[in-house]
């Protein structure tokens, strides 16, 4: 059987693209601020069972609502656990729940935008139709809708934050492969006779990949900020789970006299939802400096 | 301009068929019997039946969707299962302290974030420029329940300013005033931040502009090549995310409303959630999602008034 001709890359003479891309991202002062702020929440959640001080459950009715002291250094809820504790078993929850949510959007969203934006016609007008009228309403409804529907829970709400974010991605890349599919090497692809399947998966997907990734990370950010929401509402993870939103709405009737319970696990969100903000904004500016806010 | 009315009315409908789609749904979506669920869990089985005749629960689903859509278009919205009061009297009652606290938002998020998003284009690399651009960055990170909290932990507790929650009265009172502020603030603290941020790169762009250089080179001062020549380019953008914020601030209302009880459509949405209040969430899911289509037809009208380019595009 003939196989294709390929053309092996001529020898470098010029820095490698990896290399001129990570001397590009880290230049930046705030996106090392953003890598250290992630490498600190995935070293939590990795070490979360050494970190923490006890289980995320564990009652002590006689120390409740403690203020932080050396024994409890954030202090106790109203059940007498320790809020460190509670702040460290949740960085798994977030995580999780940001990473399940990408892991649907992404993927769903970018076959959609590839196959609007490789075949056009009928089919790019049903897709982007129907992604159209998802984006033509608030996001926190669907997800309301989704939870209206299945009831109260932790995988609920990760499914109504993925499938939120699917419209996103489904634009971008379509945006991308139409420039992309105009490029002589997707021609002469074709003229080598590739099937359709070929041509996207190999040329067209690794071309558009780079915007996917950076509205990927800034996802993460978001799908962590959304269930947090729910969660707030009570919608989300249901107790004794340790998850950060869920905790603020438990520190919400304790605002007077013990603000603690509210407020710690506030900063846990907000910092770990920068660091993601951060590393999207230095993986655009480095991957497309034109592109620069 | 007229053909393009049309064409974004047209554009309108399925969006709207969507969101009742959505809404419609709910109740379909749910595990378990429809009309149980409707009746309750300790309703005898005769009047489940007759709950399932009433609502045509029997009848097949194209059937029912078209019924649905039907007496949406009357109006007509149901009856709460909690309180046995029709859905649309409720959601009336409330919807417009929820559109009060959003736009007010609004207003204070647009003045913010452009003045901010100014302020930092003009003096790029400064510390101002710096301070301007992280202060975006954590107000986009930040949640806008928990920033809620912190204000009211601040202004309420320990200050004593502001009151805690509730609405205080109308908003050209100054117990109105007073209550509206921290809702407003938190709600609207991350729009903020987006539209600071939107403007700085906008302005930047456009202060790099050919007429830019022309309206300098004439030996205009800076403040009349911003405000006259640059500031009207670099806003368009802008002006299409401000329609978008409002759906956004309609929707993340039902959290803040929540935090500072206010009595909007937010707090009514969570109680029906928790109460499985079928009909409820229907509607009130179906009247935000109609003002935000209605909100946002009305930006796009405007905003090809506004720059005629726009009609001419697609």
């Amino acid at each position: 059987m003939a196989r294709p001709l390929v053309l092996e890359a001529p020898p470098a003479v010029r820095p490698r693209f990896e290399a001129v891309f990570l001397r590009r991202l880290f230049r930046r002062r705030l996106v090392i601020v953003g890598a250290l702020l992630i490498a600190g929440v995935f070293m939590v959640s990795l070490f979360a069972p050494v970190l923490a001080p006890q289980g995320y459950d564990d009652q002590d009715l006689l120390k409740r609502l403690r203020p932080p002291s050396p024994a409890h250094a954030l202090g106790t809820d109203m059940l007498g656990r320790d809020l460190l504790a509670r702040i460290v078993w949740g960085a798994r929850i977030s995580l999780m729940v940001g990473a399940l949510a990408v892991s649907i959007s992404l993927p769903t969203g970018s076959l959609l935008g590839l196959l609007s934006g490789f075949y056009g016609g009928n089919t790019d007008r049903v897709i982007m139709g129907l992604m159209d009228v998802k984006l033509a309403f608030p996001g926190i409804l669907l997800a309301l809708a989704v939870v209206a529907a299945l009831g109260p829970g932790l995988y609920q709400v990760m499914i109504a934050v993925g499938v939120n974010q699917i419209p996103a991605f489904a634009r971008l890349v379509r945006g991308s492969v139409l420039s992309v599919r105009k490029h002589e090497y997707v021609d002469a692809a074709r003229a080598l006779g590739a099937r359709d399947v070929r041509i996207m998966l190999q040329h067209i997907l690794p071309n558009v990949i780079a915007p996917v990734v950076v509205l990927a990370t800034l996802d993460v950010g978001t799908a962590i900020l959304a269930s947090a929401g729910l969660s707030f509402l009570g919608l989300g993870a249901q107790p004794p789970l340790p998850d950060w939103g869920g905790m603020i709405n438990q520190g919400r009737a304790f605002l007077r006299t013990a603000w603690w319970v509210g407020v710690f696990p506030g900063f846990a969100i907000m910092l770990t939802v920068l660091g993601f903000n951060l590393m999207g904004d230095g993986l655009r500016d480095a991957l497309d400096p034109r592109l620069r806010t | 301009m007229w053909a393009y009315v049309v064409r974004k009315l047209i554009a309108a409908v399925p969006v709207l068929l969507g969101a009742a789609l959505l809404a419609f749904l709910i109740l379909h979506l749910s595990p378990g019997d429809p009309a149980r669920l409707v009746a309750g869990e300790q309703a005898f089985e005769e009047d489940v039946e007759m709950i399932r005749r009433q609502l045509g629960l029997d009848r097949p689903f194209l059937v029912q969707y078209g019924r649905f859509l039907g007496s949406v278009l009357h109006g007509e919205l149901g009856r709460s299962i909690r309180t046995g009061r029709s859905v649309r009297d409720e959601i009336g009652a409330r919807f417009p302290y929820t559109m009060e606290l959003a736009v007010t938002s609004l207003i204070l998020s647009v003045a913010i974030g452009v003045v901010a998003g100014i302020l930092a284009a003009t003096r790029p690399n400064t510390a101002y420029d710096y301070g301007a651009t992280l202060g975006a960055l954590a107000g986009v990170s930040t949640p806008t329940f928990w920033l809620g909290l912190l204000l009211m932990l601040a202004f309420s507790y320990y200050l004593g300013w502001l009151p805690a929650s509730g609405r205080g009265g109308p908003l050209w009172t100054w117990e109105g005033v007073q209550a509206m502020i921290m809702p407003a603030i938190a709600l609207g603290t991350p729009s903020a931040a987006i539209i600071a941020r939107l403007t700085r790169s906008s302005l930047l762009e456009v202060m790099r502009q050919d007429y830019v250089r022309t309206a300098r080179s004439k030996g205009l001062i800076e403040r009349v090549v911003i405000n006259h020549h640059a500031l009207r380019n670099a806003l368009i953008p802008v002006v299409t995310v401000v329609g978008l914020r409002l759906g956004v601030l309609l929707g993340g209302a039902v959290i803040t409303e929540q935090v500072f009880a206010w009595p909007g459509i937010g707090t009514l949405i969570v109680t029906a959630i928790s109460s499985r209040d079928y009909p409820m969430v229907q509607g009130a899911i179906l009247v935000v999602a109609f003002s935000f289509v209605t909100v946002n037809l009305g930006v796009d009208l405007l905003y090809a008034l506004v720059d005629p380019r726009i009609r001419y595009e697609e």
